[in-house]
């Protein structure tokens, strides 16, 4: 089996984890810029994170044969600083040429608030201008439906985004049609404990389609599983489904998607 | 311009997946965690805490589950949410709760 962790924190993550997903079947990996689970107090503590993911993180991943590509952004858990968000999307261009560098996500909203919106804003402003990839984070928990809602009319109403160019991630039972039926695509997040477990995410497949979908694993300092993708696979497998639908949706889906971005490039 | 879908009629459920495999694989994880939530609430009145907002709408998403129709996961997940529409003013803190409970002092952008 072969599978694509879209949506994995590997910063977070041990070497011990990239072994056991190498091992899984793993053949690439994509790290979107995260909250550190702290504020950072300045624009330089966001330069050196995005360094360490365009650059350190690439080089650990490589150890053990594992393509790794990233993405950029200040986290909406950080968007209430206004200021501070303005530098950061000021300096995120000087990174946009990184040889791994698929696009501008995880953007999106946390608590729903007006200063978070304004800055997911800026952010598509961002994409839209150098034609980047975007992944967009959804709220928690009961933020998640209305922030879901929030961020969706915001996309659409702009001319410049193609949905097509767009995946809305940690989508469930409540928001994963909001998301396909405009034409986005969706990541169901398998968390322990939040989000997706995997018969959950299996259901959503099997009643919202599987065109448009990937599934990934979030990986990060929090409660979760690097491994949680290909445990999925299990479940599909073990409810009849055939191995070339968990090929399609474990990897051929997600190459879909990020192939937008010509620098997404597997080896053999 | 807006994608297609595979409609969810078509959704691939394949012959080999028997009713009664469905059910083999998942009922006794499933049964553990209904007895999860029955302990929880148990617990909390015991503790005193069953008054809390969360508990409340735990309590009332249960029924959910027990009113003979479809789509419940869909169902509690909407009844747990913010019902609003409009961003707040100011953040309420860097955490949800995992219930939404009517603010004290309006927050809502106008």
């Amino acid at each position: 089996m072969r599978y694509i962790e879209p949506h994995g924190h590997m910063v977070s993550r041990t070497t011990d984890d990239y072994q056991a997903m190498v091992t899984a079947g793993c053949v690439a990996v994509c790290e979107p810029a995260f909250w550190a689970g702290f504020d950072r107090s300045s624009v330089d503590g966001f330069r050196d994170y995005f360094r360490q993911i365009t650059e350190y993180e690439p080089a650990r991943a490589a150890k053990f044969l594992l393509p790794h590509f990233a993405w950029l952004c200040i986290n909406p858990k950080e968007a209430e600083d206004l200021a501070l968000a303005a530098d950061v999307l000021a300096m995120i261009p000087e990174f946009l040429a990184k040889p791994n560098v698929l696009g501008i996500g995880e953007i999106g909203l946390n608590r729903n608030t007006r200063n978070e919106l304004k800055v997911f804003e800026q952010h598509v402003e961002l994409a839209v201008k150098y034609n980047q990839l975007i992944l967009v984070h959804t709220p928690h928990l009961e933020d998640k439906l209305k922030g879901t809602r929030l961020i969706v009319d915001l996309l659409r109403s702009h001319p410049g985004v193609k949905p097509e160019r767009v995946i809305i991630d940690h989508v469930e039972e409540h928001t994963v049609n909001l998301v396909l039926d405009r034409g986005f695509w969706a990541g169901i997040t398998l968390y322990p404990d939040s989000k997706s477990s995997p018969p959950r995410a299996v259901d959503m497949l099997e009643t919202s389609g599987h065109d448009r979908i990937w599934l990934n694993s979030a990986c990060d300092w929090g409660v979760s599983d690097p491994l949680a993708v290909p445990k999925t696979a299990f479940e599909m497998r073990r409810r009849g489904h055939s191995a070339s639908y968990v090929d399609q949706v474990l990897y051929q889906n997600p190459v879909r998607f990020l192939s937008q971005c010509p620098k997404f490039r597997l080896g053999d | 311009m807006t994608q297609p879908r595979s409609p969810r009629t078509s959704a691939r459920l394949p012959a080999a997946a028997a009713q009664r495999a469905v059910v083999d694989h998942s009922f006794v994880p499933v049964r553990a965690k209904l007895i999860e939530v029955a302990a929880f609430l148990d617990r909390v009145e015991r503790y005193g805490a069953a008054g809390d907002f969360r508990c409340a709408a735990l309590r009332q998403a249960v029924k959910i589950l027990v009113d003979g129709k479809p789509a419940r996961a869909r169902r509690i997940l909407e009844q747990l949410s913010d019902p609003t529409v409009k961003p707040d003013l100011i953040t309420s803190g860097k955490a949800a709760l995992g219930a939404w409970q009517k603010p004290q002092s309006p927050k809502r952008a106008k």
